[in-house]
């Protein structure tokens, strides 16, 4: 008879440990596919329309409201700056959400000229990073971020792959993250294009329907073989980001990061996640349960007569 | 001999005058300058020498695409603006919008037909019709080169007497 129920037991424990195990899988899979919101924006940057004029800079700085600039928007001589003995170009900092660079190719018999900011990932690692769900994805494409709630901890500046969060080391007592958030409060949010895609004179910043930007891009590749790269950055790198770019030149030539990932950064330890709640939940009561089987045939007064066998062995 | 020479040369120059006031219909009603204006707010507005730009360009639709009746020079667009007559407007901004971005815009972009979705905004339109020959024919590329800078640009840019106190020192900020 007991035998018999330990044996059900086993059946039952172990076909509902199959059930637990599979359910978050088959979730965290499902949602590893995400291709963003369906009528998520986004911004394609045609790299061969940008004159390098930094007026996008400037919108930013206006409509942030950031602190005034070290030199003035109009000053090319940012261009030649580098940091790091000449490694690293200019980056957004805390005091710009955007930064305008030059870059050189050999493809290329004029200089060109690539704007850098958050990406606005489909499935953002700063996000995922963040243990105070500071960071939000809108059903509008931005990330954003609630600096009420970040306690400074710049897992994000880590997590990112575009190197994009700053931080405000300037602030002693109330430093937290700071990145461009697609204009969201005062722009996006209400159907407006960012500040930088407005005054661009180029028109080199396309805002629209992500999806629509897509099939804009594919056409613009196609109605000029040779002008472009066959390649819209962003579609699929780390799962897709809400700001796309075409280039004349190799994507690496202009500081693109060409050996990212094509699945969201989060994929790389979803399966691990999924079984720490098991591990935490399911194994307690499971061993316990196995526990309580293997000592139920056995009499309370065994282990009464074990101990006092003990102490008599002491005495 | 002479006398009727000079007339018969006379006459040869008015009659290619008359022709080629005749032949470019949409060139004999088009405008000699204007003012391009209507975006002017960092910028000041764009005196415009038409005339000039009508000289050197080698044909209308070099700028105008196919609404000025003279065809188009490009393919892809001729496969449906074959035909030559004029269009009721031939002005940058009663097709290109000086909003291209906003919410109806973006709306309308996805109902219009399959052709027209990549368009130019007016301000685009403006710069990248500009852009192209005058980087070829030497033309004027710098943004005041065109239009002078206002004030209000001025502050835009923290530039003129906007300008930082500490303008051209460089300092590392990673």
């Amino acid at each position: 008879m007991s035998k018999l129920s330990r044996r059900r037991f086993l059946a039952g424990s172990l076909a509902g440990c199959a059930a637990v195990m599979a359910a978050p899988a088959k979730n965290a899979l499902a949602s590893g596919n995400l291709a963003g919101f369906p009528d998520g924006m986004g911004v394609l940057v045609d790299l061969t329309r940008c004159v390098g004029c930094r007026s996008c800079e400037a919108a930013c700085n206006k409509e942030q409201q950031l602190p005034a600039p070290d030199q003035p928007f109009d000053d090319y001589s940012v261009f030649d700056q580098t940091f790091h003995h000449g490694t690293q170009k200019r980056r957004p900092t805390e005091k710009a959400y955007t930064v305008v660079n030059r870059y050189e190719s050999k493809l290329s018999d004029k200089p060109i000229y690539r704007k850098i900011q958050c990406n606005h990932c489909n499935e953002p690692a700063c996000l995922t990073s963040c243990f105070v769900g500071a960071y939000t994805k809108t059903k509008e494409g931005a990330v954003i971020y609630n600096s009420k709630v970040c306690v400074g901890c710049r897992n994000c500046m880590i997590a990112c792959p575009f190197h994009v969060p700053a931080y405000s080391y300037s602030s002693a007592t109330d430093p937290v993250v700071k990145k461009c958030i697609f204009c969201y409060d005062t722009r996006v949010k209400h159907g407006k294009p960012p500040a930088c895609v407005e005054i661009c004179p180029s028109q080199a910043l396309v805002f629209g329907k992500r999806a629509e930007l897509l099939k804009i891009a594919r056409e613009r590749i196609e109605r000029h073989p040779g002008k472009y790269q066959d390649e819209i950055y962003g579609e699929k790198e780390v799962g897709g980001t809400s700001w796309l770019y075409l280039s004349g030149v190799p994507f690496e030539d202009v500081g693109f990061d060409t050996s990212l990932q094509k699945e969201p950064i989060i994929n790389n330890v979803k399966d691990f996640l999924a079984t720490v709640p098991m591990v935490l939940a399911i194994w307690p009561a499971l061993f316990t349960g196995f526990h309580l089987l293997s000592t139920k045939g056995k009499k309370h007064g065994e282990e009464d007569q074990h101990a006092e066998k003990h102490e008599g062995g002491e005495q | 001999m002479i006398r009727n020479l000079t007339w018969h040369i006379k006459g040869v120059l008015l009659l290619a005058c008359c022709l080629f006031l005749a032949l470019p219909a949409g060139a004999m009603d088009s405008p000699e300058a204007l003012t391009i204006d209507t975006l002017a707010d960092l910028y000041q507005g764009v005196e415009f020498d038409h005339q000039m730009h009508v000289d050197l360009a080698q044909d209308c639709s070099a700028c105008h695409h196919h609404t000025t009746g003279t065809g188009t020079i490009d393919l892809y667009c001729a496969r449906c603006h074959d035909s030559m007559e004029e269009q009721a407007t031939v002005a940058c901004q009663d097709c290109h919008l000086a909003d291209p971005f906003s919410a109806a815009a973006i709306q309308a972009k996805g109902e219009t037909n399959h052709f027209h979705v990549d368009i130019y905004g007016l301000k685009g339109a403006y710069h990248r019709n500009c852009m192209g020959c005058h980087e070829q024919m030497d033309g004027p590329t710098g943004c005041q080169d065109c239009h002078a800078r206002t004030e209000a640009g001025d502050a835009f840019y923290h530039s003129g007497k906007f300008a930082p106190l500490a303008a051209g020192a460089t300092h590392e900020e990673h």
